[in-house]
Formats: structure tokens, C-alpha cells, sequence
């Protein structure tokens, strides 16, 4: 079996965003880039049915070389050979396209990656490669176990969750609680190291969405505390203040 | 050519997200001089339907198969693309949900869209097509411009308040061809809390964290809650140690969401909790610990024990 999990190379979580060059690019100085945590998830789940199964794993990033710490990691934590596809993986349309086409010539299993990059928040990806594959997509995933080609899948819907099964290949846009998040041992940092990690150039160029400038939110006014002794008059103050109540 | 918004039905009725995207659908379709068409798929009766006109939209297509009552993203996205066939539409709104969400990544690999998502504002069309969108979990903003011929924008709950007028839309059958392809992923088992208000639809959530000790002491969160009806909510430790379903957990790895008011009761505050809840309107902190971050990003504060503070607001609610 083949598996190919996408990751994405995004600020770590705790990152206070910032732009440089007149708000038009993210101010990398001091970020610390991650995988992306919901790829995380994809990529232990992914280790796990490697060790049931004897799958290999291909990791893929669409990036620019800085992103080659995250891919190395990932193959730290567990997969056999990583593919960068060089490019700003700013487009969701576009970065689908890079992985659809690498898909194309592999024909992959399973394909899963994070239900939505925390940079652009678009949750998009999957499901284009999925069309453009001809192949089922379902996300965002909370579980996933495999019955030789059948897999048997657990999603959240709003207000609940729902079981699915459909016959492989898939993709599948991954979140918690899929797997727990593995750190990489000393043993994997070692053989990362003499993994293949093949860089390709991309394929179809036309970006559909560009981004013009960005923006910080205005901060939010100074907090009003109210004393304990006196909770209620919140409710009064949300009701004739605030008015949300 | 029309603007095409998909509304979304939850029980027959036209999700409030969706009366938002009807609406800004229909902002849109003044703004280009053209009109608005409300693609409604799934069991809804033709009042419900109509009612897609007291927010803008002049004409309504149902798609009633009977394969299509359960919600499927790609099934839909071959009856939205159909319709914006049919309608020579180029731009395409919809309110991001979960369902949408499967949707229109479909759509907009079948149509080579264009896609912003989390959009947070109408479109600038004084130079091209530009709008501006909600980044890093709600730490930042984007302004997109959109190339594609065809345009997707899947709009952030909350962007815009809809004004409704006493006008109905026109209902038409709508069938397209679905293809088998889209219906081969079974569903087995749906498990949904019945009743409850959903918490990305709800405009005031009470959410409470660890500080609330275990699941045995929910009842003093949830009588807040019914007593506001209000949805409820959690961090991520108390949906991880099972205190609270997966579908409460909000946050940078949770649900996102944008009520207008967000009550974070013994929850700390950590970063990854705000990104999830950071564009609420009006944020109230109830913390015992004076030095707790959520302080810091909250409009209304109070010092003091969640299990002294909480009943009383209820009380305090019940009397308005
Ligand atoms: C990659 C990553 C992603 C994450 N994603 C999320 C996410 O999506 N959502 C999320 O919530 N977290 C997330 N976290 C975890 C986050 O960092 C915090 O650990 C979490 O938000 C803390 O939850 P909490 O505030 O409920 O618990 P705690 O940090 O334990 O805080 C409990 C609070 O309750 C207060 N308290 C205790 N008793 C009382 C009382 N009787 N009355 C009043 N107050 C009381 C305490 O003073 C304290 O401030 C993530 C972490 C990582 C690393």
C-alpha cells in the first residue's frame, strides 16, 4: 500500500503575525516554522498503518526551500521519501494541482493531509485534489481504520459526527483525535538524514487568487472588569451596553 | 447571468449562515448589475424556499432528488456547478460550514474557480475583483484579488447583518444529472445532539475549560446557556480528556466561530484558544486567577470562582 501524506510548512501556532515590505509579505524573522498540526495528525496516522500494514509513505510539501526542516522532520517521524514541489504555495487551486499531478503518476492509496493549513485557513486542498483525481474526499477526519481496500471512517459534522466507509483510493483532510502527534527519535533524526527528498518544479502556472496586502486586526478596547460582589450587572451591561443580549 | 449563493438546509430550514450569504449574494448582485438565484438542495417546503426572497435572492432552484437528503459535498457540488451552468453564473457565494466546506473544494476544482474563504467583507470591483479574508485563525486579514473567470466566496459567519424585506422568490424544480461517482461513500451511522443550537450558527456561546474541574459540574454552564439559549462550548484539554463532545472544542485545532457574544468561563486564555474565538464581537472572562492571558482579549472581566459567579448570572438573565 501507498500512502502520500501533503503537509504544509506554516508559523508555529503561538506566532504573533507580522508583515514586512509595506504589508505585502509575512515577516519571517524570529518564526519558528512547523507542520502544519492537522497534517501532524495525518502524518501519525499514517506511521500507524505503516506499522499494521508495511505501507510506505511519501511525504509532499508544495514550498520554497526554507520549508526542507519541516519535510525533514517528517521523515524523522516516519515516512520513507519526501517530494518538494518548489513553489509559494499561496493558491489552493494551484497547490492542488502540484499534488494531483505527482498522484497521477504514483497512484497513491491513500492520500491525507490536514483538514485546513493554519496560514490561509482555505480547508480546500483535499477536496480539489480529490476532483481533480476522480476520487472520493471526505474531511474533516476524526477516524480512520482500513478493512483491506474498504476504509471505515468517522467524521465530524456540525452538532455531531457521522460513520462513512468507502473503497480506497481516497483522500482524506485529517484532524484530531486520529492519531496522537509523534516526535521524532534520535534514530529517525539519524536515517531522515539519508532519506531521499526529491525536488521537482511545479507544473501550470496561473495562480487563481493572489494576495494583494495584508492586515493586523484592530485591537480590542481595554477589558472592563466588573467586581464579583456585583457579577450581575454584566448581564445588565450586555443587555443595554453591548447589547448582544 | 446571475450571482449564485447555495443555501444550506438544516431541518428543512434555510440555515441563518446561509440567510447571511443570500444576502450578501444579493449585495453582490447589485453591486454587478445582475440578479440573484438561491440553489437549495434537500426536503424543504415551498414557504421555506420562497423565503430565501425576504433576503434578496429572486429566484429559488430546489434539487429534490430523493438521493440527495443526505448531505453529500460532492453530490452537491455537481448540482451547484449544474446550476451555475444553467444560470451563466460567475460568482458563487456560500456560508462556510462543514458541509460547505466538502463543497466547495469540489466545486471549485469542477469549475477552475477562483476561491476565497473566510471572507469577511463585500468585494472592492474598483480595480478587478478584491476581497478581504480572515488568515492565520483570525490573527490576521488578506486582501485576495480573484483572477479565475469564475469566483467562489465562502463568507465568515457573522460578515454581514441581512436586511429583510416582505418579498418571496420564485421556486423552480431544479434536477439536474447526478453522477453515480458522487454517491459512493456510504453513510452508516449519523449521531447528532438533537435540540441543542448549533454551535457555528449561534450567536452566543457560553463555553467553559479545565477550570470547571470535570463533566459532573456542566449544569451550572449549561442553565447559563439555555437561560441565554446560547450554544455551548469548550477548550481543547476538555474535549481531549472527553469532559465534552469534539463538536464543543473551539479553538486554532477546533471550531472557529464569530457569535456576538462569547462567555470563556475557566478557560486561561493560551493562543491557540483565542484563534479559534477571536473574532466574537464582545468576549466576557470569567477567571479566578486575576493574571489569567484571557484578560487581555476580553471586552467584560470578572475576578472570581465560576462556581459562585455562573448560577448567579443565570438568575440575573432569568430576571431581564
Ligand atoms: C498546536 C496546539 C493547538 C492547540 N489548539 C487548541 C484549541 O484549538 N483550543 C484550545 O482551547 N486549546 C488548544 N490548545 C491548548 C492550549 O494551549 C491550552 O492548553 C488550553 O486552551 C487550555 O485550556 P483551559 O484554559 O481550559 O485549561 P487551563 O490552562 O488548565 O486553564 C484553566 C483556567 O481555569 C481557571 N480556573 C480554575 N478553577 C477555576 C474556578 N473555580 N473559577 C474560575 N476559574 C477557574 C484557571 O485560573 C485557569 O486560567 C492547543 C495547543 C497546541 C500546542
Amino acid at each position: 500500500m501507498k500512502i502520500l501524506v501533503c503537509v504544509t510548512s506554516v508559523p508555529d501556532t503561538t506566532t504573533k503575525i507580522a508583515f514586512t515590505d509595506n504589508n505585502t509579505k509575512l515577516n519571517k524573522a524570529g518564526v519558528t516554522f512547523i507542520t502544519g498540526p492537522y497534517d501532524d495528525y495525518a502524518l501519525a496516522r499514517a506511521v500507524e498503518l505503516k506499522e499494521k500494514t508495511g505501507a510506505t509513505i511519501t511525504v509532499l510539501n508544495v514550498g520554497e526551500a526554507d520549508s526542507e526542516p519541516v519535510i525533514r522532520k517528517c521523515l524523522a517521524i516516519g515516512a520513507d521519501d519526501a517530494i518538494r514541489i518548489n513553489a509559494e504555495p499561496t493558491d489552493a487551486y494551484f497547490v492542488a494541482e502540484q499534488i494531483a499531478a505527482i498522484a497521477k503518476e504514483n497512484s497513491y492509496d491513500l492520500i491525507l493531509m490536514g483538514r485546513e493549513s493554519i496560514d490561509y485557513n482555505g480547508g480546500q486542498v483535499h477536496g480539489i485534489v480529490g476532483e481533480m483525481l476522480g476520487i472520493p474526499s471526505i474531511s474533516p477526519v476524526m477516524l480512520l481504520d482500513l478493512d483491506g481496500d474498504t476504509a471505515k471512517i468517522t467524521r465530524e459534522i456540525e452538532g455531531g459526527k457521522e460513520s462513512l466507509e468507502a473503497k480506497l483510493p481516497l483522500v482524506l483532510g485529517c484532524q484530531e483525535p486520529i492519531a496522537e502527534w509523534k516526535i521524532p527519535n534520535m534514530r529517525g533524526i539519524m536515517t531522515a538524514r539519508t532519506k531521499p527528498l526529491k525536488v521537482v518544479e511545479p507544473t501550470g502556472t496561473d495562480k487563481l487568487t493572489t494576495v494583494a496586502s495584508y492586515e493586523l486586526p484592530a485591537p480590542r478596547g481595554a477589558v472592563k472588569m466588573i467586581p464579583a460582589d456585583s457579577a450581575e450587572t454584566l448581564i445588565q451591561l450586555l443587555h443595554t451596553e453591548a447589547k448582544v443580549i | 447571468m446571475s450571482v449564485l449563493i447555495f443555501a444550506e438546509l438544516d431541518e428543512g430550514k434555510i440555515k441563518k449562515s446561509s440567510q447571511e450569504a443570500i444576502f450578501y449574494g444579493t449585495k453582490v448582485a447589485e453591486m454587478t448589475g445582475t440578479s440573484a438565484t438561491a440553489v437549495i438542495i434537500g426536503p424543504a417546503d415551498d414557504a421555506e424556499l420562497a423565503s430565501a426572497g425576504r433576503f434578496g435572492a429572486t429566484k429559488v432552484l430546489h434539487a429534490a432528488d430523493a438521493k440527495l437528503t443526505e448531505p453529500n459535498g460532492m453530490a452537491y457540488a455537481t448540482v451547484v456547478a449544474a446550476a451555475a451552468q444553467q444560470e451563466g453564473s460567475k460568482v458563487i457565494v456560500l456560508a462556510k460550514s462543514s458541509l460547505a466546506d466538502a463543497m466547495t473544494a469540489r466545486l471549485a476544482g469542477k469549475l477552475k474557480a477562483g476561491l476565497a474563504a473566510n471572507v469577511i467583507e463585500l468585494p472592492n470591483l474598483s480595480n478587478g475583483f478584491q476581497v478581504k479574508s480572515s488568515i492565520y485563525t483570525g490573527k490576521a486579514f488578506a486582501y485576495n484579488d480573484l483572477k479565475a473567470d469564475v469566483k467562489i466566496l465562502a463568507i465568515k459567519k457573522n460578515t454581514i447583518t441581512p436586511e429583510e424585506e416582505d418579498a418571496t422568490a420564485s421556486v423552480e424544480a431544479f434536477a439536474p444529472i447526478l453522477n453515480d461517482a458522487d454517491f459512493v461513500i456510504s453513510v452508516k451511522n449519523t449521531e447528532k445532539s438533537s435540540g441543542d443550537i448549533l454551535l457555528p450558527e449561534a450567536d452566543l456561546v457560553v463555553s467553559a475549560g479545565r477550570g470547571l474541574k470535570g463533566p459532573e459540574n456542566w449544569g451550572i454552564v449549561e442553565d447559563l446557556a439555555k437561560a441565554l439559549h446560547a450554544a455551548t462550548a469548550c477548550s481543547k484539554p476538555v474535549s481531549d480528556l472527553d469532559w465534552r463532545p469534539h463538536s464543543e472544542h473551539v479553538g486554532q485545532t477546533g471550531i472557529k466561530i464569530s457569535p456576538n457574544l462569547y462567555i470563556a468561563c475557566g478557560i486561561s486564555g493560551a493562543i491557540q484558544h483565542l484563534a479559534g474565538v477571536n473574532s466574537s464581537k464582545v468576549i466576557v472572562v470569567i477567571n479566578k486567577d486575576a493574571d489569567a492571558p484571557f484578560f487581555k482579549s476580553a471586552d467584560y472581566g470578572i475576578v472570581g470562582d465560576v462556581f459562585d459567579i455562573l448560577p448567579r448570572l443565570t438568575k440575573a438573565v432569568q430576571a431581564l
